[in-house]
């Protein structure tokens, strides 16, 4: 029982990873950009929403509504403003969000000190089904999972089956050519990293009402991220749940051997997949 | 078959049945070398007339300046952006105090021996992460460092997360007296920054440099000329890995303790040396030094100010990726062509040649 347990608890997180990484790859998707400064962001939207709770005297959830359209066109202008010029060479985007990073996190530690903070959900922070005798599933994770299983399939919606999303994916086959035939990728690719954002926010809040963070949370972030990403397998949005559910499994079970050892486990994982299936769990077959 | 296979003739040495010859020096480079000799016997110097301070000071500066010019090696020449490179800082200096705790080995033995090590992990790390492209190496690059500190940190023999300190029998082996240690830990230090650079110079200059800047330029059409890109990225990487733990061990020797986070800490041992390159000029042997003055001159004014001082330095970096990617040295290299390495190949013709009409473009 005692591992089912464990079981499901790693699943359930592993959907907030995937979370993490959807938006992570859903730009590297549109743009070949990897934002080093993701979970650094993810950590400015859990800031955020820590702000507008105290502001408006709401709840984390229902701060969603303000943090989600904020957080998304901070998105829209950093693209518009910044990263839409690095973009073209390997080394720029790499050493701007770097620099980014870097940037957020001293500037969070001006503003929020180094004291750990948390986002309070409230009783049903608590809640759970009993399932049997010595088994319960907490409310709230198995909520969080359901969102980031309809988040991850609206993304896929969207890139497959709409107008934005076939733009998304004209200029990720060929930026000149997407040119030509009327797309502003200047635009499409704010859109795209709004879009991100918008997945950031939800994720930040999620993470923050579970675990405590402080300025330099964000790397940690990104790691998981990352991971979560190269275990499913790049360019399938169905891949990187199934990753991040495989980071979350290894990071349970290697948090039961040990205290000290879950992100150990997940960091292992990782390397074990790029030893055995350098290509991914489940990678799309077409590239 | 290929350029870069092609039997042992260096590039830097042209073919006597051609016409032409590569050269690398220049006017600026010949003066850039009497004024690096002269540097370093002044530098050689400073202990007799420098005080404590200024040593210590002058220690950081050579350390910070063999980190950035290794990190610039592997991103600005080999491509390989790694945000992981504390992990070899920090398993020099481990080393380094294993060696004397358990082994009771003097720590000056325990520099070659960090080397040694860093060069032997460094093999495994690079094989995996070549199979990461891009950005992707760079973040697996981190995850193998945060695998480095986690494990650092779970195991008691080497300290578990509270570290170890340097015992005072094993720091009186260096050297009897005060002195005595400090002026051998600095000239070693000037020893190891003065090497890293040289053995920069003298790679960049082989087919391999030839190589790592084709692949700079163009990774593709580096490729089809036959540059074999995975086998020169891996030369590079343990190259720069075993200098990288060697600067780690003398490092730690010089602070007398050692704990995970300040071993494998990505702040002191990668940001600052990304931050120097970029500034600097990344892809430039110059940047790191360029880019390591700006840094300290700017910490001297700042240095109360650690989180704004970053600000500014991240700031700065992301202007001069948008504006001058080549960094203040690079400004001043296409401006007017300086440099003060003795790098850059030319053409020349072949004063004593005997063949009456060389042919351009059938020679090397």
């Amino acid at each position: 029982m005692d591992l089912l347990n464990i079981i499901v608890q790693g699943i359930l997180l592993g959907g907030l990873y995937a979370l993490f990484a959807a938006g992570l790859s859903l730009i590297f998707g549109v743009m070949k950009l990897v934002n080093v400064a993701h979970g650094d962001l993810i950590v400015v939207a859990a800031y955020f929403a820590y702000f507008v709770m105290q502001l408006l005297g709401i709840g984390p959830f229902t701060s969603l509504i303000v943090v989600v359209p904020v957080i998304a066109l901070v998105g829209y202008i950093l693209q518009r403003g910044l990263l839409n010029f690095t973009l073209g060479d390997d080394l720029p985007p790499l050493l701007v969000t770097i620099s980014l990073s870097i940037i957020i996190q001293n500037v969070l530690l001006l503003l929020f000190t180094h004291d750990s903070r948390k986002l309070y959900g409230g009783a049903i922070e608590m809640a759970s089904w009993r399932v049997t005798q010595d088994m319960a599933i907490g409310v709230l994770p198995v909520i969080q999972f359901v969102i980031a299983v309809l988040i991850i399939g609206g993304l896929q919606l969207l890139f497959y089956r709409s107008a934005v999303g076939r733009a998304f994916r004209a200029t990720s086959d060929d930026r000149e050519i997407a040119q030509l035939m009327g797309i502003d990728n200047n635009h499409i690719f704010a859109i795209a990293m709004a879009l991100s954002l918008a997945v950031v926010a939800v994720a930040g809040v999620f993470i923050a009402v579970r675990t405590t963070f402080n300025p330099f949370y964000g790397p940690q972030l990104l790691i998981f991220g990352f991971e979560a990403i190269i275990i499913g397998g790049l360019g399938s949005l169905w891949g990187t749940l199934a990753g991040g559910i495989v980071l979350g499994l290894a990071q349970a079970i290697g948090g039961h051997i040990n205290v000290g050892l879950p992100f150990t486990a997940g960091h292992l994982a990782f390397l074990a997949v790029l030893i055995i299936r350098p290509e991914g769990l489940f990678p799309k077959a077409v590239q | 078959m290929t350029a870069i296979d092609q039997g042992s003739a260096p590039v830097g040495e042209a073919k006597p049945r051609s016409g032409f010859q590569v050269t690398h020096t220049s006017l600026s480079s010949r003066l850039g070398l009497i004024f690096w000799a002269g540097l370093v016997v002044v530098l050689i110097a400073v202990p007799y007339w420098g005080d404590r301070q200024t040593m210590r000071l002058l220690t950081e500066i050579y350390s910070f300046l063999a980190l950035a010019s290794l990190w610039n090696l592997l991103a600005g020449y080999a491509g390989l952006v790694s945000v992981g490179q504390q992990a070899f800082v920090g398993l020099g200096g481990y080393t380094l105090y294993l060696l004397a705790l358990w082994g009771g080995f003097n720590p000056i033995l325990g520099l070659p021996l960090a080397g040694l090590i860093g060069f032997v992990v460094s093999i495994p790390i690079i094989f995996l992460l070549l199979r990461l492209r891009g950005a992707y190496f760079t973040i697996g690059s981190w995850v193998v460092a945060e695998l480095f500190l986690q494990i650092f940190q779970l195991v008691p023999a080497v300290g578990g997360g509270s570290g170890i300190s340097l015992p005072a029998a094993v720091v009186k082996s260096i050297a009897a007296s005060r002195d005595g240690r400090e002026f051998l830990i600095y000239w070693i230090f000037l020893a190891l920054v003065v090497a890293v650079l040289a053995v920069i110079v003298l790679l960049l200059r082989t087919r391999y440099g030839l190589a790592l800047t084709a692949i700079r330029d163009n990774e593709m059409a580096a490729k089809s000329n036959g540059i074999d890109v995975n086998r020169t990225r891996t030369i590079v990487f343990v190259v720069a890995a075993a200098a990288t733990s060697m600067v780690g061990s003398m490092i730690f020797l010089q602070k007398l303790s050692i704990t995970p986070f300040s071993a494998f800490s990505f702040n002191d041992w990668t940001v600052n040396m990304i931050f120097i390159t970029v500034i600097g000029g990344i892809g430039h042997v110059e940047g790191p030094i360029i880019g390591t003055i700006i840094y300290f001159v700017l910490r001297e004014y700042l240095a109360d100010y650690a989180s704004t001082y970053l600000i500014i330095l991240g700031l700065v970096a992301i202007v001069i990726m948008l504006r001058a990617p080549k960094g203040i040295w690079g400004l001043v290299a296409d401006r007017y062509g300086w440099q003060l390495f003795p790098l850059a190949r030319r053409l020349k013709r072949r004063e004593s040649s005997p063949t009456a009409s060389p042919q351009p473009g059938t020679g090397h």
